[in-house]
């Protein structure tokens, strides 16, 4: 960033952004320049400030120094309106539409001129289809959100931006809820917009992304930016290092498994949920002692009620679980304490919702679900000393920071929150291991001990079952993969035989070629 | 409770504060309008409630009411639960009181009426908050819906059995026999007679002690054991609380009745310490009014000791107000009180960002001098 002359070229600069929140710095001095007509990748962990520095640029905070150039004009950027006015649009990360207004409407919200809907709508369309054809972003435009599937919803999200005369896109982790093949498409769609002189600012925590689409890339460490580097002159290694600040192992070292006996299993299992929907749909599954199972698929096809009925939180509503000696259908009754007591551990997907309370302190979040055992309880009154005890032991251990028992969960960077209930359920000695999303939200130095540990637990002979939806993960840590789609098992691959391709494809719900005639060998047996 | 950036003491000391002033102020603008000196009422409130014996004998027999009601909001708030029925808990509980003492009392002394009407008491107001909490739990009506309507049907069936059952023959209003004085509860300047301590009449009686011990039960249970744990739990994510072995339908009944039991306790203060008979509507409002106290006092038990004491400083100042000004109506004290709850309830969030940014502001302006300081 020696080159301080202004810069026509230049789609958007930020010069000395400065941003705390109290006692935290988000963003301390940012520079950074980003080429008309180029795709730019801003990398770093969570926590790093990304975030921040996105909602600087589209106005929901303001920066206590520094400016922000649009064109190479200073533009003040109060609120997103002004950011909209000044050519900058944004998808979120979780999507900002109206699930039951069409395409078009969404589109429209607020941006209608006149005081009827009908004229605007109108000049919407051709607009719309204009920009459809311009960009190759088809969309049904007279489909309501919840009939589309998530990547076309992501189109609207890009059109409503387009639509609002967007020169600079911001994308904010836009391939967390895409298969690969949507992730793929969103790629060309990028591609195309960038050649037609739209200049794309891409967050995300993917390396391989970062990689495969942009020019440019920035990476932030600490609220600070530590590199700026052509991406075409570096490597997945090289971001890595610069996003830890050290050394990182991306690949995860491990043995060939040696599957024991089958520790639990499940029977034409089947969960409709409240609405009557069928969620898990007659599902076999086998987890054997020494082996992770890794379970692949979109998110909400499945897997988070695959994991609740199998903890005891739903009940099954036909077909049965077998725990060792026990088994769970429709008619016995099933909890969360029962299933512990079977010896089965759960780190749940989503643990700000689930897998701790956040405004309980750690050494209490770090007793959910064994908070009845005797040794933290006398016949009254808890032994709050022993609890406290025990949750430093696994802050040691786990090298969980702040090392503070008293500390509120919340307050915990997300990494640190899920070594603690990871560190709780391993903690307990289970037979089976089942893990949701170890590594969401976690940054790299975290993730590489999480694998570790969960390869130790195979290792010592118990069973794993990991639902992710970074294939990444599922392909380095598992043996066996089954991948879900509607509910169901669409099938199942050796890890030594799977790849992103034949993932991808299962997820969604196509059996490659390559698998079809195993099948057919699997049912002559 | 809070998510907000302030240190403890601002958030458990200054903002309360802030808020009482606020809606002190307020209630002074209702006070000119009226053409009364807001700083003489004050001066008279204040005296009237602590600056002698009688009054601060009223003010504790007032705020022994609002902890026992209080503490029945806040322990179910902490479970995730709205109860609004204490009125008609501590209506019923007061009835099941009352029976113990008029069946028992004839013919049982002190210490075998004392115990079983308290827990007539408790287990009357337990079974008034049984039905809503079984249907919350397992049938999905909403409990704030079914206690309020629960409060409705115990003031009718109140008003029944006053007329219809338990009103003495010859009597005029609706009120029960007067208790044998074996089932009364000793007044306080009984028992600081005993010591030797000489305390003039007022209606403050032992069940003072019973609040101040309930007080220190809840705060136990809630932060000392593992069912307080499962409690609060529930109360600040009933997902968590499920993942955690937590049967939430049980835990939910379970809080409920306790709730009611400590609602139902307000009998012992109403019927058996103060009138020594069942009386029509002997309630008269408190039941709500914990639900201000257990808000102003952040549910926590220390926090529901000092806004019952306020409460009860409202209530008795604002009797001796009523006496002294003619101009001033019972309800103008409600006013007051009314303002007290908009301020420290409802728009307790009010202040928080403003108090905020000040913080904020001073902090940083402190830690910018550290920094030239050290450069």
């Amino acid at each position: 960033m020696s080159d301080s002359r202004p810069n026509q070229a230049l789609a958007l600069e930020l010069r000395g952004i400065d941003k705390r929140f109290g006692d935290v710095h988000a963003n301390n001095n940012i520079n950074l320049q980003v080429p008309k007509g180029t795709v730019h990748g801003i990398i770093g962990e969570n926590g790093a400030g990304k975030s921040t520095l996105m909602n600087i640029i589209y106005g929901f905070y303001e920066a206590d120094q520094g400016d922000i150039l649009v064109g190479g004009q200073i533009c003040h950027i109060p609120n997103s309106r002004e950011a909209i006015a000044a050519g900058i649009g944004m998808v979120h990360q979780h999507f900002m539409l109206v699930d039951n207004f069409t395409v078009l409407e969404n589109v429209v919200l607020g941006a209608e001129d006149g005081a009827m809907l009908n004229v605007s709508l109108r000049k919407a369309r051709k607009e719309l289809q204009r920009l459809a054809h311009e960009y190759q972003l088809d969309v049904p435009l007279d489909a309501t959100i919840d009939e589309l599937p998530v990547g076309l919803q992501q189109r609207v999200e890009i059109l409503k931006a387009l639509y609002r005369g967007a020169k600079v896109l911001i994308l904010d982790e836009p391939t967390g809820v895409l298969t690969p093949q949507e992730t793929d498409h969103l790629f060309r769609i990028l591609h195309s917009l960038r050649d037609q002189g739209v200049t794309i600012l891409l967050i995300t925590h993917k390396l391989r992304e970062i990689l495969a689409i942009t020019d440019n890339v920035s990476v932030m460490r600490q609220g600070q930016m530590v590199g700026h580097v052509k991406t075409s002159e570096t490597s997945k290694e090289e971001l890595a290092e610069l996003m830890v600040g050290r050394k990182v192992r991306l690949k995860v070292e491990k043995q060939d498994a040696t599957p024991g006996e089958v520790l639990l299993s499940t029977e034409k299992l089947t969960y409709t949920d409240s609405r009557g929907v069928d969620m898990l749909k007659a599902v076999d599954l086998e987890i054997r002692a020494g082996e992770v199972v890794g379970v692949a698929g979109v998110s909400g096809n499945g897997q988070s009620e695959l994991m609740e009925v199998l903890a005891g939180i739903l009940e099954p509503t036909k077909g049965e679980v077998k725990i060792g000696s026990n088994r769970i259908t429709a008619d016995t009754p099933s909890s969360a304490k029962l299933v512990r007591e079977m010896k089965v551990g759960h780190v749940p997907e989503d643990r700000l919702s689930m897998g701790l309370v956040k405004n309980f302190s750690a050494e209490e979040s770090a007793i959910l679900g064994i908070q009845e055992q005797p040794r933290f309880n006398g016949q009254w009154l808890s032994k709050r000393k022993d609890i406290t005890e025990y949750c430093q032991g696994l802050m040691e251990e786990w090298d969980v920071r702040p090392r503070n028992p008293k500390l509120r969960s919340s307050l915990f960077s997300g990494g640190n929150q899920q070594k603690l209930i990871i560190a709780r359920e391993v903690d307990q000695d289970p037979d089976v291991l089942m893990i949701g999303q170890p590594t969401r939200g976690v940054d790299i130095g975290a993730i590489e001990y999480i694998h570790k540990r969960i390869i130790d637990m195979r290792d010592q002979g118990k069973g794993v079952l990991l639902v992710s939806v970074e294939l990444d993960e599922i392909l380095a840590l598992s043996d066996r993969i089954i991948v879900m789609f509607d509910g169901q098992i669409v099938g199942e691959v050796a890890a030594d035989k799977a790849n992103e391709r034949i993932l991808g494809m299962m997820m969604a719900n196509v059996i490659p070629d390559e698998l079809k005639q195993a099948d057919t060998a699997g049912e002559a047996l | 409770m809070n998510n907000n950036k302030l240190p403890a003491w601002i958030n458990v000391l200054l903002l309360p504060l802030l808020n009482l002033a606020l809606a002190l102020a307020v209630s002074a603008l209702v006070f000119i309008a009226v053409d009364v000196n807001p700083l003489d009422a004050a001066q008279l409130m204040i005296e009237g409630a602590l600056g002698y014996q009688e009054g601060v004998g009223y003010t504790l027999y007032y705020a022994t009411n609002f902890i026992f009601t209080g503490l029945a909001v806040a322990i179910a708030f902490s479970a995730g639960l709205f109860n609004i029925g204490g009125e008609g808990q501590a209506y019923i509980g007061g009835l099941g009181t009352g029976l113990v003492c008029l069946l028992l009392g004839p013919s049982m002394p002190f210490w075998i009426v004392f115990p079983v009407a308290l827990l007539a008491g408790m287990a009357f107001g337990a079974l008034w908050a049984l039905i809503p909490a079984y249907l919350q739990a397992y049938r999905g009506s909403h409990v704030v819906i079914t206690t309020i309507m629960f409060n409705f049907i115990a003031a009718s069936l109140m008003v029944y059995l006053m007329v219809n059952v338990l009103k003495p023959e010859g009597e005029m209003s609706a009120v029960s026999a007067v208790f044998e004085s074996n089932a009364h509860l000793p007044m306080m300047h009984d028992i600081l007679g005993w010591f030797g301590i000489d305390f003039v009449r007022s209606p403050l009686n032992l069940s003072f002690f019973l609040a101040l011990a309930a007080l220190v039960l809840v705060w136990l249970l809630l932060w000392h054991t593992r069912w307080g744990y499962a409690i609060r739990a529930l109360g600040s994510n009933p997902t968590a609380a499920t993942y955690g072995g937590i049967n939430p339908k049980r835990l939910t009944v379970i809080v409920m009745l306790i709730s009611g039991a400590l609602a139902g306790m307000l009998g012992m203060n109403e019927v058996m310490g103060y009138s020594q008979q069942i009386r029509l509507g002997f309630v008269s409002g408190y039941g709500f009014t914990g639900i201000a106290v257990a808000l102003i006092g952040r549910g926590h038990p220390i926090g529901i000791f000092f806004a019952s004491l306020l409460f009860g400083i409202l209530f008795q100042g604002g009797n001796e107000l009523s006496f002294e000004y003619a101009n001033i109506e019972r309800e103008m004290v409600e006013v007051v009180q009314s303002l007290v709850v908009l301020f420290s309830g409802a728009l307790s969030l009010m202040l928080v960002k403003p108090v905020e940014k000040i913080y904020l502001a001073l902090t940083a302006s402190r830690a910018n001098q550290a920094n030239t300081q050290e450069a």
